[in-house]
């Protein structure tokens, strides 16, 4: 490793990516792609995955939720749904169950209700791990099935968004989904009933522009990758060098499309504190 | 012709563009500028005008003709405000009781750091839950390329018609290539996966019609679209339940009963 890359901070954490810094299965020890200080596994999991630096490492949909939510409170839905091939896309079986290993998880979101200090909402969670949280038909389908059960119990909508995009490997099916799932937070919030959207890194492409921007209260969490087009592509298309900090939750922020940042040890207590104030009860 | 083959088609300048099926198939179109909230954005143009009898509201992602006007059109690349423009007028024609026609033509939305400055994926969003909602009918036609979610932004419709040799994607052939390829000229082969042909969206039930284009862009081609368009209006103002058969005509896709192939 050169001095001079060793110096580079990364702008995000796409950037920093080709660094293999992310978490494997089995490691005890992680590096952080931050600071590069190497942290036990049992200090980052009792700071929520946060490095002492602040950075904020990526982290599986079911671990977010037991993290985040009161303890034992997760139930899961639709959980049986899973992506098939419904272009007979070449290679995307494999690409699948790889996904399914890697992840452990049948799809790139996991849906279900939780608590909150008490208070309960249905969630959504990203999976990282699950081809970058792209977002395919089942995709779309756990999500829309979570906003009509959430609006036949009327209950508010909680969740964290991870993605690259929708998925291309099921095509139009996968670009359909962008419309569906607007279609199912636009009739919940018809209801009258909240939808708390909280960004995570990174949050991009098809997913951006459908349900990740519809929430009512829209959270980020700090320095993760939110935005429409990818980084590279518009470097490449407009060749120009990108405004520092382009693209992160600070940079939405500051131009107006996300209502406030929060660190992750205080996310439990801003959403029940934000739930309490749209008068759930626990 | 291969998928490849359409995508070329499609892309080519030489076939109509938005404003050449307003002026074919409109009269006393209007043009009315601007987001309301920044500027107004070249790439999508739109107004009110005549289908014979009836005022309607027409929008359009216009590419340009000839290389001066296709840059000031930006490639019929819309930024935030292009979307933001088809949202005023989309609402504006619910309030005034007009369907929506509307004509899709891009390769995709504006890439560039204004755009993202600007909330490109927030525009997208907020038009594709507004039209879901929307009580009026809306049509749209794509007549060339529909490039992913920045043609999505102005498709969640009624109904969905495409031109013989329009294409919709996902993602641009070469843009698939390259991340699954690591090679661009495996645009070919991407083309053809992707299901991106308008037989293939009929197939898929994402287009409900696909249009011949026997007579492009001719008097007469405009004549028969016009007609289309009229009786599929009646059709739709006839329709109570309007924006309950919108949401399942979208939320048809992956149902996961198998019956998504």
């Amino acid at each position: 490793m050169s001095i001079l890359r060793f110096l580079h901070k990364p702008h995000n954490a796409l950037e920093s990516e080709g660094r293999n810094t992310e978490p494997q299965i089995g490691e005890k020890e992680y590096t952080c792609p931050n600071c590069h200080r190497t942290i036990k596994e049992g200090i980052l999991e009792g700071n929520l995955w946060v490095c002492t630096c602040g950075h904020h490492f990526r982290i599986e949909a079911r671990k977010r939720i037991s993290m985040l939510s009161d303890e034992g409170s997760f139930k899961e839905l639709f959980s049986s749904i899973e992506s098939d091939d419904p272009l007979a896309f070449p290679g995307y079986r494999e690409k699948l169950d790889k996904a399914r290993a890697a992840s452990g998880e049948k799809e790139s979101v996991i849906t279900g209700t939780a608590r909150f200090e008490g208070m309960k909402a249905a969630v959504f969670a990203m999976s990282p791990s699950f081809m970058m949280g792209s977002m395919g038909a089942a995709t779309g389908e756990k999500i829309t099935l979570l906003f009509e059960y959430a609006m036949d119990h009327a209950l508010p909508v909680v969740g964290w968004t991870v993605s690259g995009g929708a998925r291309m490997q099921e095509g139009l099916l996968s670009l359909m989904q962008m419309a569906k799932t607007s279609g199912a937070v636009a009739r919940h919030s018809e209801k009258g009933l909240l939808y708390l959207t909280i960004l995570t890194d990174p949050t991009t492409g098809g997913v951006t522009a459908s349900f990740a921007m519809e929430g009512d209260i829209i959270l980020a969490e700090p320095e993760a990758t939110v935005g429409f087009a990818g980084r590279r592509v518009v470097e490449q298309t407009t060749m120009e060098s990108l405004p520092k900090g382009f693209q992160t939750s600070e940079f939405i922020l500051d131009h107006g499309f996300a209502d406030a940042i929060v660190p992750r040890n205080a996310e439990r207590k801003l959403i029940a504190d934000i739930l309490r104030l749209h008068g759930e009860r626990s | 012709m291969t998928a490849y083959d359409r995508v070329r088609t499609a892309r080519s300048t030489q076939r109509p563009t938005a404003q050449d099926y307003i002026t074919g198939i409109f009269s006393t179109f209007i043009e009315l500028h601007g987001d309301r909230r920044y500027r107004d954005d070249s790439a999508i143009m739109g107004g009110i005008a005549y289908l014979k009898d009836r005022p309607v509201t027409v929008i359009g992602i216009e590419k340009g003709h000839d290389t001066i006007e296709r840059m000031k059109r930006s490639f019929g690349a819309p930024e935030p405000e292009g979307y933001r423009k088809a949202l005023r007028l989309m609402k504006q024609a619910e309030k005034f009781h007009r369907p929506v026609i509307l004509f899709v033509d891009t390769s995709g939305a504006y890439c560039g750091i204004g755009a993202e400055e600007r909330g490109q994926g927030q525009a997208i969003a907020e038009n594709l839950m507004t039209m879901m909602g929307l009580r009026t009918p809306e049509i749209s036609i794509l007549i060339g390329e529909g490039g992913s979610g920045g043609a999505l932004a102005l498709a969640v419709s009624d109904r969905v018609w495409m031109l013989e040799n329009a294409v919709y994607s996902v993602i641009s052939p070469e843009g698939c290539a390259s991340i699954l390829y690591k090679d661009a000229a495996e645009a070919p082969k991407a083309a053809e996966n992707l299901c991106l042909t308008a037989d293939d969206a009929l197939r898929l039930g994402v287009a409900e019609r696909v249009i011949s284009e026997e007579g492009l862009g001719t008097p007469e081609f405009y004549r028969t679209l016009a007609d289309d368009l009229e009786k599929e209006i009646a059709i739709l103002e006839g329709t109570d339940d309007l924006t309950e058969r919108r949401y399942q005509r979208f939320r048809a896709f992956g149902r996961f009963n198998k019956e998504t192939r």
